[in-house]
């Protein structure tokens, strides 16, 4: 089955072309490549490599480093709980279990209903507010088992 | 005259429901109001803080205010800043706040970030337009001077880094920022982000002209999103009036700025990792000689420097070394924006000289736990930081008292733990952190924190006696001396001083 469809390529191939001449391109041609189909797949990565004159190799090892690029669809919607010291001296653990359960999903899954894909993160700078969950870049702080349904809630209808 | 209110527009401001307060104070006051979004004076448990102006031009604060409490507030005559239960009056003259020194931050929280007019009309820039009447080697000694060391953590002398750049002879070298600001308990990196991005922008500016290099790069974590708005509208605005670009302010430089944004890898905040990753490769460490400073990014002579360290630049410059290097203790000079977070009832940015206690800060500043159970534990430092028990909360915040303890302040950030803290389970976290960000180059790092895993979860379990802490140790001294940067390095400093300060933590049955 095609992943990427033939708009995809001339997605990625515009993505290409604002980027040439630029040093050390590749980071911020995966960032739009995902900013703009959600994920990088494996057609795109062939393409990216064939345009930078990489290898494919030397492409998925960089897209397979970082924990931000993804390669495989998500959710309508990105929600990323920090697990990180601060926020776990405000009791994180109990908000993480409680994503995990109404999202019927560990770490790096997707709801069944398509809407929500969980991430963990490693501290979102929202120390001193914690637990911070982040939904699609927006930022939320004392995000106990409560106030994530209702950020949750609001999030499932959009 | 529309009276003006300042809501801020810092990410933890907005986290706390800033955005929304802003909007109901235009919804419902819109005419008579001038709304102006700063970033955050640093006091987050009032976010959302909303300051207006007075009759005498003063800006009296009111917090928190929520979204729902706008109308009532303005009814009861918030315009003409009257009295309610949520006025805290003047921010200068809160305790909290009167008690910091604030040079790095002087400017965060009052004035619009990107703005280059209110930037100039309190005192931007004028550090770069003395900067430009001097000589790169003179500007390198006005930091050296200064006694600023790197508070990405490391402490290294941030004039020593520029000398070597400047004493480089190649056609082409680079600023690096280091904005990868992945220790958790820290946020004054983001903060001044949002808060006063030019300042930064002006201090790469300088640090540009100081060693001859022409193209500026801020690598900035993709957690950041915040920050990567306010940078761009910062350059964007800088550029436009000739602060950034092929002629700096007429005087025939060139330095200019672009934002890149990371993916998510801890391990970047390392110096070297940091370039493999702007060069668009795995962010694996690179051995060392050769350095940064002689070759760094692409190949050539590099400056890279921590947000801070950048952004303390300006007031140096603007001062004079001397005025920088009267605050402090010791070798530690000037001042440390320390970020009181977790369990503190006042979580927030504190900048002050360094010598300031532990005790100080968690109690004055922090007004202790927010549960209002005892502290039992501080992290400082971020994920690589000791874990220091009250006994030790009389040390000062200075490099070398914490490394007598065998803590670490690196980047200021603090993090505070009540009684209900279980310490073995937090130094099982540091090796499972290790494990997951570790970039894989080295084998102390990269097997040991997996080992170190397994090993704490039989320690946790009961299954291990003290032969499970004394492999644990071995371990550690491993990891410590064998790897090749901080992570594998450092990890074991909280796994470590967890056993040594918490040991009952360890041997508990389950």
């Amino acid at each position: 089955m095609a992943e990427i469809d033939s708009e995809h390529t001339l997605t990625v191939d515009r993505i290409l072309a604002a980027h040439a001449g630029r040093p050390g391109p590749l980071l911020p041609v995966l960032h739009d490549v995902q900013n703009q189909l959600g994920w990088i797949p494996s057609e795109a990565i062939a393409q990216i490599a064939l345009g930078l004159n990489l290898s494919r190799a030397d492409v998925h090892g960089v897209v397979s480093f970082y924990h931000h690029f993804r390669t495989h669809p998500v959710g309508r919607h990105i929600v990323q709980v920090c697990r990180a010291e601060a926020c776990q001296a405000w009791n994180c653990q109990a908000t993480e279990a409680h994503a995990q359960k109404r999202l019927g999903v560990d770490y790096g899954g997707t709801s069944a209903d398509g809407c929500f894909t969980l991430e963990a993160a490693y501290c979102l700078g929202n120390c001193a507010a914690g637990p911070s969950v982040m939904v699609d870049g927006k930022l939320y702080g004392r995000v106990t088992p409560q106030r994530l349904d209702t950020v949750l809630d609001d999030w499932s209808k959009r | 005259m529309a009276t003006r209110i300042y809501v801020s527009r810092d990410a933890a401001a907005q986290a706390l429901g800033a955005d929304e307060t802003a909007a109901a104070l235009l919804a419902a006051a819109g005419a008579e109001i001038e709304l102006v979004r700063v970033g955050s004076r640093g006091m987050v448990w009032l976010e959302p803080l909303v300051e207006v102006t007075d009759a005498a031009g003063q800006r009296i604060a009111y917090g928190p205010v929520m979204a729902e409490q706008v109308t009532e507030l303005l009814g009861a005559g918030l315009l003409q800043a009257a009295p309610h239960p949520l006025r805290l009056g003047r921010v200068e003259d809160m305790p909290y706040f009167a008690k910091q020194e604030r040079l790095t931050f002087a400017r965060v929280g009052i004035i619009d970030p990107v703005s280059v007019d209110e930037y100039v009309a309190h005192g931007g820039y004028e550090g770069l337009k003395r900067a430009l009447t001097l000589d790169g080697a003179t500007i390198v000694q006005e930091v050296t001077d200064s006694g600023l060391r790197g508070r990405g953590g490391a402490a290294f002398p941030t004039g020593i880094k520029w000398k070597t750049v400047l004493q480089q002879e190649t056609a082409q070298k680079y600023v690096v920022c280091n904005a990868d600001e992945g220790d958790s308990g820290t946020f004054s990196d983001r903060m001044l982000m949002e808060g006063d991005p030019l300042c930064l922008v002006e201090g790469m500016t300088i640090a540009g002209v100081a060693v001859g290099a022409t193209q500026g790069y801020i690598y900035l974590r993709s957690e950041y999103p915040h920050a990567q708005v306010a940078l761009e509208q910062a350059i964007a605005a800088a550029r436009s009036r000739g602060y950034l670009g092929r002629d700096v302010c007429g005087s025939g430089k060139a330095f200019d700025l672009e934002v890149r944004m990371g993916a998510g890898a801890y391990i970047c905040g390392e110096e070297t990792s940091l370039l493999e990753s702007l060069e668009g490769n795995r962010a694996e460490v690179r051995y060392r000689p050769p350095l940064p400073a002689i070759k760094g990014l692409f190949g050539q002579p590099t400056v890279i420097n921590n947000v801070i360290s950048l952004a303390s630049v300006p007031v140096i410059l603007q001062r004079g070394a001397a005025h920088y290097r009267d605050f402090g203790m010791g070798r530690s000079r000037g001042t440390l924006p320390i970020q009181l977070a977790g369990n503190l009832l006042h979580g927030g940015l504190v900048e002050k000289a360094f010598g300031v206690t532990l005790r100080e800060l968690l109690y004055d500043f922090g007004g202790g736990s927010a549960s209002g159970r005892p502290i039992r534990a501080v992290q400082v430092g971020g994920p690589l930081g000791a874990y220091i028990p009250e006994s030790q909360f009389d040390t000062p915040l200075d490099y070398e008292a914490f490394t007598a303890i065998g803590a670490l302040v690196g980047h200021g950030g603090i993090v505070a733990f009540d009684d209900t803290v279980d310490m073995a389970h937090m130094a099982r976290y540091a090796m499972e952190f290790c494990a997951a960000e570790s970039c894989g180059k080295c084998t102390p790092c990269r097997i040991g924190s997996t080992r170190g895993v397994e090993l704490m979860d039989r320690i946790i379990d009961g299954k291990e006696g003290q032969g499970g802490i004394d492999q644990l140790t071995d371990l550690c001294e491993t990891m410590q001396h064998g790897s090749l940067c901080g992570l594998g390095g450092m990890t074991p400093f909280p796994v470590m001083s967890a056993v040594k300060h918490f040991a009952a933590d360890f041997a508990r049955k389950r």
